[in-house]
């Protein structure tokens, strides 16, 4: 369904999660079975599990939604997707409400955004991932005792070639990152 | 058999075992795999967390510089294989995000139209393509002896794969029975390791790492073999911290299955990466293959 802009304010905190997702009217065939719950890895770790969460969406709970951790707990495993009788891209979901709850600043009690905003800054930078700039600058700004830790871990990486102290950069850099300001300029969130 | 090849960050880097396994492996196989020239990073799961117009268009460059010549693209890293292959299926659903990604790409100068590039995984290329007869026929050192554990994962074997159950996948199974190997059935071959959880909330990371080990351990298996760059380095690199954290002892060598695969070929280990694991193979690979030779 495509809506205008102006027609938003008509519409549900369900819609707003619908048209972010791909797919997204699935969404609104959850028949409460629990299987994406029972199928998750990190559900015991969860404030509301998918199931849970998909039904305070239907009820347009809309704070509580975006600032449970339940979104941040996904990990992209898609096995509450691959399982979902109601075709529903539990994933995808989950992608949305992550992004909409940092757009809304309600992404709370987790590293999860600082990881992944230092790893895109990364790969605007260079056009490839930077492992060792990635763990060092992450942990340094977010969890500066954790690095005490990963040491040794770092050490036998090193060791072991499996970490370079450089970063590599594409060649065509210049055009990689025009096509994401590009993006970015289409409104980022088709 | 020629194939676009993509690497992904991780080859090149802490996965390096990877990536040269697979070259050598391809070679002995007749397959030839050509890197894509100037590919970038897939975002992994991250930039998707965060604007999803941004995360296809990085990854529909890497489908824009496909040759014209080329029609299938070959990716070993399961993060990099699914990202490609779900922005091809998104871009074929929605024409109104593929038309935006279109005016992404432009601003590069690139462009790609949903379904020109046929995404596969390596597994399926040297499974379906190379097939049973031309792989047994490179096997000059049967895994004969070896307990290996097959590790699908998650992202290879869903949503998008297309080349077995997501359930029950067995096409890894199936090409160690070639080789040789003794293949070890566990029930959670197709768990997920936890992804990026090791660097966000350590102890869920652990516990999900702890119950891949326990099950392949319970069920007698001498290796694990991976397809994916997060799932080897978190059963690998964080092993020692997983037996600190529940006070276990486990000493399972984690490797890529390409690694394993050109040791039934006969190629060098320092040619597939062998020694650059954080719990040695070597000593395990000495004293099953031997045993069974002897």
């Amino acid at each position: 369904m495509i809506t205008m802009a102006s027609d938003r304010r008509a519409l549900t905190f369900q819609d707003d999660v619908i048209a972010e997702t791909p797919d997204g009217e699935r969404l609104r065939h959850c028949m409460q079975c629990g299987s994406c719950g029972g199928s998750c890895p990190n559900g015991p770790d969860m404030d509301h599990t998918p199931r849970a969460l998909f039904a305070l969406i239907a009820a347009g709970q809309r704070d509580k939604v975006l600032s449970s951790n339940t979104q941040w707990c996904c990990v992209s495993c898609y096995a509450c997707t691959s399982r979902c009788p109601q075709s529903i891209p539990v994933t995808d979901v989950m992608y949305s409400l992550k992004r909409i709850s940092l757009r809304a600043g309600l992404a709370g009690g987790t590293d999860a955004p600082a990881l992944a905003r230092t790893f895109t800054g990364l790969l605007d930078k260079y056009g490839r991932s930077f492992e060792f700039g990635l763990a060092s600058r992450y942990y340094l700004f977010n969890k500066p005792l954790s690095m005490l830790k990963m040491g040794p871990l770092g050490l036998s990486m090193f060791t072991r070639g499996r970490m370079s102290l450089v970063p590599t950069r594409i060649r065509q850099l210049g055009q990689l990152q025009a096509i994401i300001q590009k993006a970015r300029d289409l409104g980022g969130e088709a | 058999m020629s194939y676009a090849y993509y690497p992904g960050c991780s080859l090149e880097s802490s996965s390096a075992a990877y990536d040269v396994s697979v070259r050598a492996v391809t070679q002995r196989l007749g397959i030839e795999l050509k890197e894509l020239d100037d590919w970038n990073c897939c975002g992994a799961t991250e930039y998707f967390a965060q604007d999803k117009l941004t995360a296809c268009s990085v990854i529909a460059r890497n489908l824009a510089l496909v040759e014209p010549r080329d029609s299938q693209l070959v990716a070993p890293c399961a993060a990099c294989f699914l990202n490609l292959k779900k922005t091809d299926h998104l871009m074929a659903d929605d024409p109104q995000l593929a038309g935006k990604i279109n005016q992404a790409l432009a601003a590069g100068g690139l462009s790609y139209q949903a379904g020109r590039v046929l995404v596969r995984h390596l597994l399926d290329v040297i499974y379906t393509d190379v097939g049973e007869e031309s792989v047994r026929q490179q096997v000059v050192r049967p895994l004969t002896g070896l307990r290996v554990a097959p590790y699908y994962g998650c992202q290879i074997v869903r949503p998008y794969n297309g080349f077995d159950n997501s359930e029950h996948p067995t096409k890894l199974d199936e090409l160690f029975g070639w080789l040789g190997a003794e293949v070890v059935n566990y029930p959670v071959k197709t768990h997920c390791c936890g992804g990026h959880m090791t660097q966000i909330s350590e102890p869920q990371a652990y516990e999900l790492i702890r119950r891949l080990l326990q099950s392949a351990a319970d069920n007698g298996a001498d290796v694990i073999l991976c397809m994916c760059p997060m799932c080897q380095l978190n059963l690998d690199a964080y092993q020692r911290a997983v037996n600190n954290h529940f006070h276990a002892g486990f000493k399972i060598p984690i490797v890529f299955f390409t690694q394993m695969v050109g040791v039934a070929f006969g190629i060098e280990p320092s040619r597939l990466g062998i020694g650059k694991e954080i719990v040695p193979v070597e000593p395990v690979l000495r004293s099953k293959l031997q045993a069974a030779s002897a």
